[in-house]
C-alpha cells in the first residue's frame, strides 16, 4: 500500500542536480556573521545548573533523584517516560540542591519542574557508564537503545526524541542531515559543521547505517561555504561516497523539515504526516553529532553549541555548553550586556520568542540566545486593520491565506480556521513580517490554535466523566442487586423450603402484576378526564352538545 | 535582569498602511498632470475640493465612532478614495459634486461599514456612481482636451456653475471620445469615419492617449515597488482586450480596436488604480485574475452596449460583490494538502 502511494510521488533525483521551490519565503538579511568568525569557546562551568524534566516533545521525565543526592557527569537523573520522551543527564558533578518549579526557556514564560544541581567543579564521571561500541558491528536495536538512553532529542529546534524519529525505518529511500540554520542570525549549526565537521560525519554514518536508507545527504546553505568545504574534507579523508554535500538557496524558512524535503526532492510531507510518510527522514547536524558522542565516546547528550548574539550583548559567539547552564552565564561568558540591552529572545529573530528573565537554562533545543536593543529590533507599531493587501500570501510557505486565517482567529470561528489550514501553519512568522498593518498574526493562530487544544482536551475530560458517571450508576445498580438478592437468600434460609416457595411464588406473581400493570400504563397514558366529578362530567357533555351543533351547518332554505 | 518580551517575530517591520497609501498618491501624479495640462485648473481644483472632503468626512465620522482620529487621518486612505473620485469627475463640474461624491464615498460607503478594511464596496466608486445615476449632465462636463479654459473660467464654472460673461457652456465642453464613439457608432458611422474627426489621436482619444500612458507609467512603478500585484490589473486589461478583440475582429467597422478601448476613458487608472483596492477585491492570487478578467468584461459591455459614459465603476462594484464568493472558491492549495502527497 505504501509503495502504491509513493508511486505519485515526485522521483528522487540520486545526483541532486535540481533545487525545487517552496511557496513564498523571506530572503532576510543574514547577521550570521557577527557569530560565526570566531571559533566555538567553552562557556564554562556555571556555579548551578537548572535541568528542567521536559525538554523535548512529550511526556516530561521523572525525576529520579531528591535533594542532597551527590550526582555524577553522565549520571542519569530523570527517566523517560513511554516512547516520546528522553531521560535527562546531570551535565557535571555535584549535589542536587531542589527540585522545583523554575523559569524555563518556553513560549509561555510559566515555569516548570526543575532539577537544581550546584556544581562542584571535580567533574567527575558517572562510574557506570555505557561501553563505547563499534557500531559497524552492532545490531540496530543495541545502537537505537544507547540513542534512547543517551537522551538525544533533535537539536536543531523542536527537540522530537530521536529514538522515536528513527522509529520507522521501512523502505526510507533518503537520509537528509539538516545543516541550514533555521533563522538568521543562528550560527551554531554553521561552526559546528565547520569546526567539528569529523563528528558530524561520523555521526550521519551512524545514522545511515541505523536507517540504511537509499540515499544520504548533508544540506547547508549556499552563504556557508567554509562548512560545506569542511564536510567535504572530512568525507574525502574517510573516501566516504556515499553521503552527499549539497547546498540549498538561502531563503526563510528552508531550514524547516518540510520546507528543506520541498527543496531538495521536490515532495511535500502530507498535512499532519511524518516525513517517513514519504520515504525521508531528517535529522540536524547537531543531534549527528551528538549520536557520535554517544556510541562512539559513550557520553550522552551533556553540552550543546550555542550562538549568542545581538547588539545587546558585547561579544557575538559560539558557545560549547553544558545543559543547564544559566542563560545569565553565556552572557557573562560574552562580555556581558551592552547599556541599551531590552529584549532577550531565545531562538532567532523570526521564531524565536522573548523571556522575561536571564535565569532561565540552556536547554537541549537552544540553538540561541539573542540579546537586542530597540535599535534593532523595536517593539512592534500599533496595529491597523487589515486591508486585505495579500503580502502575507504571497510570503506564507505553506500556501495558506493569512489574512482569512486572522479573520477566523480573531472572530474566534475555529471551524472555519481549521478549514483554512490553521493546523498547516508552522509559525514561521513571514507573514506577521510583512504586514503593512503590523498586526501580529503569529499571536492569533498560536492562540487559536491553543483554545482548539483546550476545548478538545475539555471535551476528553468531559468524555471521561461521563463515561466513569455511567458506569457508577450500572455499579450502583449491580450491588443493589446483589444485596438484595443476598437479602431474599438469608431470608429464604431463616424461612425453611415450604414457606420459601410460597413466597417464591407469591414474589413471581406479584412481578407478574406489575409488570402487566406497566404494559398497561404504557399502553394506554392516564387521561385527565379519568377522574372527574359528576357536575364536570356534564359540564363536558354540555360543551360536547354545543360543539356538535355549530358543526352541522344550517340547512340551505332553497 | 529582567527583559521585556513580545510576540515573535521580532525583525523590525518593513513598510506600513500609510507607506502604501503614500505611494499609490505619488503614482497617480502623472496621470494627474497629465490630466491638468489637457483640461486645466479644474483637475487640481477638483482634487483639492475632494481631498478636503475626505479628510473632514473621515474625522468627523471617526469622532462620531469614538476612534482615534489623527492615527487614521494619517493612514492616507481617506485622501486617496478623495484623489481617485476628483480624477474620475467631469473638470468643470460644480464644486458640490465633487462634496457630495466624496462625503457619499467617506461616509456611507467606507465608515458606516466600519472604516478602513471593512468596506465592502470600493468607496471611491460607490461615490462616483451616485453621482453618476444622480447628476449625469453635471459629469459631462469635460473640456476640449488641449483647450481648457483659463483659471478665472474654470473658478466661475465651478463655483457659480456658470462661464463669465454670458458665454454658453456648450463653447467650453465637449463630448469626450469614448462617449462620442458610442453615440456615433450607435448611428452607424463607420469606425473609419469617426477615426477622421480631430477627436481621435493616434490610436485612441486624442489625449486621453497620454493621460493613459501616464497613469500606466505610475501603475508600471507600483508594480515594480510590490504596492500592488500583477493579477488585476493584468486580467482587468487582458479581459477588456479580449472582448473588444473578439468583436472588432468580427465586426471591424461597428466595434472599437483594442487600443483604444485600452487607452481610453479610465482605463489605466481603473487597472493600476481602482480595481486595485485591496479590501474591496478578491484576496487569494487566483481570484484576483478572475476578479479583474470580470471588471474587464464588465466595463467593455458598459462602455460598448450600455448607457453610460464609462463602465468601469459598475464593473468594479459588482465584482466587488462576487468577491467573497470567488475567494471561497479560489483557496490556494495549502501546503501537504493533495498533490504531491499520499492521502
Amino acid at each position: 500500500m505504501a509503495e502504491l502511494q509513493r508511486k505519485a510521488l515526485p522521483v528522487i533525483d540520486p545526483e541532486f542536480t535540481q533545487r525545487y521551490h517552496f511557496h513564498g519565503g523571506l530572503k532576510l538579511p543574514g547577521c550570521r556573521e557577527a557569530a560565526s568568525g570566531r571559533p566555538i569557546q567553552p562557556a564554562g562551568l556555571p556555579s548551578q545548573l537548572v535541568l528542567p524534566l521536559a525538554q523535548h516533545i512529550g511526556e516530561p521525565a521523572e525525576c529520579l533523584v531528591s535533594p542532597g543526592d551527590y550526582v555524577c557527569r553522565g549520571q542519569r537523573i530523570a527517566q523517560a517516560v513511554g516512547s516520546i520522551s528522553a531521560p535527562v543527564h546531570a551535565s557535571t558533578s555535584g549535589t542536587v540542591l531542589t527540585v522545583e518549579p523554575r523559569p524555563v526557556p518556553h513560549p509561555s514564560g510559566l515555569p516548570a519542574p526543575c532539577i537544581i544541581i550546584a556544581t562542584d567543579g571535580k567533574d567527575s564521571p558517572a562510574p557506570d557508564m555505557p561501553p563505547a561500541l563499534d557500531y559497524l558491528n552492532t545490531d540496530t536495536d543495541t545502537l537505537l537503545e544507547r540513542i534512547r538512553t543517551a537522551g538525544i532529542v533533535g537539536l536543531g529546534g523542536a527537540g522530537f526524541p530521536t529514538r522515536a524519529k528513527l522509529a520507522r525505518r521501512d523502505a526510507i529511500e533518503l537520509l537528509v542531515i539538516n545543516g541550514v540554520e533555521c533563522e538568521p542570525c543562528i550560527a551554531c549549526d554553521d561552526s559546528l559543521q565547520r569546526e567539528r565537521a569529523h563528528e558530524v560525519i561520523e555521526g550521519v554514518r551512524i545514522l545511515r547505517h541505523i536507517v540504511q536508507p537509499a540515499a544520504c545527504l548533508i544540506a547547508v546553505e549556499d552563504n556557508m561555504p567554509e562548512a560545506e568545504q569542511a564536510l567535504r574534507a572530512a568525507l574525502a579523508a574517510r573516501n566516504e561516497t556515499g553521503i552527499r554535500v549539497v547546498n540549498v538557496p538561502t531563503i526563510y524558512p528552508t531550514g524547516g523539515e518540510r520546507q528543506l524535503i520541498k527543496v531538495l526532492t521536490d515532495r511535500e510531507v502530507p498535512s499532519q504526516g511524518f516525513p517517513a510518510d514519504i520515504g525521508i527522514i531528517v535529522q540536524n547536524v547537531g543531534t549527528a553529532a551528538a549520536v557520535y558522542h554517544a556510541v562512539v565516546k559513550s557520553q550522552p547528550l551533556l553540552s550543546r553549541i550555542v550562538t549568542v548574539t545581538g547588539d545587546g550583548v558585547q561579544t557575538a559567539c559560539n558557545m560549547d555548553v553544558l545543559i543547564g547552564t544559566p542563560v545569565s552565564h553565556l552572557i557573562a561568558a560574552a562580555g556581558g550586556y551592552t547599556d541599551q540591552i531590552e529584549r532577550l529572545l531565545i531562538g532567532g529573530p523570526m521564531m524565536g520568542y522573548a523571556v522575561n528573565t536571564d535565569a532561565v537554562p540552556v536547554i537541549k533545543t537552544t540553538n540561541c540566545v539573542l540579546a537586542v536593543t530597540a535599535r534593532s529590533m523595536p517593539a512592534p507599531p500599533p496595529a491597523q486593520a487589515c486591508i486585505r493587501c495579500g503580502k502575507c500570501t504571497e510570503v506564507c510557505p505553506a500556501d495558506l491565506l493569512p489574512q482569512q486565517l486572522y479573520w477566523y482567529a480573531r472572530s474566534g470561528n475555529h471551524d472555519a480556521a481549521q478549514d483554512y489550514g490553521l493546523f498547516d501553519c508552522i509559525e514561521c512568522g513571514c507573514c506577521a513580517h510583512v504586514c503593512p498593518s503590523h498586526i501580529q498574526l503569529v499571536q492569533y493562530y498560536r492562540h487559536a490554535k491553543t483554545t482548539i487544544w483546550e476545548q478538545e482536551k475539555q471535551k476528553q475530560k468531559a468524555d471521561i466523566a461521563r463515561m466513569r458517571h455511567e458506569a457508577r450508576l450500572v455499579r450502583l445498580e449491580r450491588i443493589k442487586q446483589e444485596r438484595e438478592e443476598k437479602l431474599a437468600r438469608k431470608k429464604q434460609a431463616l424461612s425453611g423450603k415450604s414457606a420459601g416457595d410460597e413466597a417464591r411464588q407469591a414474589a413471581i406473581q406479584a412481578a407478574l402484576e406489575r409488570v402487566r400493570q406497566k404494559k398497561e400504563q404504557a399502553a394506554t397514558p392516564p387521561r385527565n378526564t379519568d377522574n372527574l366529578t359528576p357536575e364536570q362530567l356534564r359540564q363536558i357533555e354540555a360543551a360536547d352538545r354545543r360543539r356538535r351543533d355549530r358543526a352541522t351547518p344550517p340547512q340551505d332554505t332553497d | 535582569m529582567e527583559f521585556k518580551t513580545w510576540s515573535s517575530p521580532h525583525l523590525p517591520v518593513e513598510i506600513g498602511v500609510n507607506v502604501i497609501m503614500r505611494r499609490v498618491l505619488l503614482a497617480l501624479l502623472p496621470g494627474a498632470a497629465c490630466m491638468t495640462w489637457l483640461f486645466g485648473w479644474g483637475v487640481p481644483i477638483n482634487l483639492l475640493i475632494a481631498g478636503a472632503t475626505a479628510l473632514g468626512a473621515e474625522a468627523l465620522m471617526l469622532t462620531l465612532r469614538g476612534r482615534p482620529v489623527i492615527a487614521t487621518l494619517t493612514d492616507g486612505s481617506a485622501l486617496l478614495t478623495g484623489a481617485l473620485l476628483a480624477l474620475a469627475l467631469a473638470p468643470l463640474a460644480p464644486w458640490w459634486i465633487a462634496v457630495v461624491g466624496t462625503a457619499f464615498a467617506i461616509v456611507i460607503a467606507k465608515q458606516l461599514y466600519g472604516g478602513l478594511g471593512y468596506n465592502p464596496f470600493n468607496p471611491a466608486m460607490a461615490g462616483y456612481v451616485v453621482l453618476l445615476v444622480s447628476f449625469p449632465l453635471e459629469l459631462t462636463l469635460w473640456p476640449a482636451p488641449g483647450n481648457a479654459p483659463d483659471l478665472t473660467t474654470t473658478l466661475a464654472m465651478i463655483f457659480t456653475g456658470a462661464p463669465p460673461g454670458g458665454s454658453s457652456i456648450d463653447a467650453l465642453t465637449m463630448a469626450t471620445p469614448m462617449d462620442t464613439m458610442r453615440m456615433q457608432l450607435g448611428q452607424g458611422v463607420t469606425l473609419e469615419a469617426l477615426g477622421k474627426q480631430p477627436l481621435f489621436g493616434y490610436f485612441a482619444g486624442f489625449g486621453w492617449e497620454w493621460v493613459n500612458l501616464a497613469y500606466l507609467a505610475g501603475g508600471l512603478w507600483l508594480l515594480q515597488t510590490r504596492v500592488i500585484q500583477w493579477q488585476i490589473p493584468v486580467a482587468m486589461l487582458a479581459g477588456m482586450a479580449a472582448m473588444a478583440s473578439v468583436f472588432h475582429l468580427v465586426n471591424p467597422e461597428h466595434y472599437a480596436t483594442p487600443l483604444f478601448h485600452l487607452f481610453s476613458g479610465a482605463a489605466m487608472l481603473g487597472a493600476f488604480f481602482i480595481a486595485t483596492d485591496p479590501v474591496s477585491a478578491c484576496t487569494t492570487p487566483l481570484g484576483r485574475i478572475w476578479f479583474g478578467l470580470g471588471v474587464g468584461i464588465i466595463t467593455w459591455i458598459i462602455r460598448t452596449w450600455g448607457g453610460y459614459p464609462e463602465g468601469i465603476a459598475f464593473g468594479v462594484l459588482l465584482m466587488n460583490l462576487a468577491a467573497p464568493t470567488i475567494d471561497y472558491y479560489t483557496r490556494p492549495r495549502v501546503f501537504g494538502h493533495g498533490n504531491g502527497a499520499p492521502p
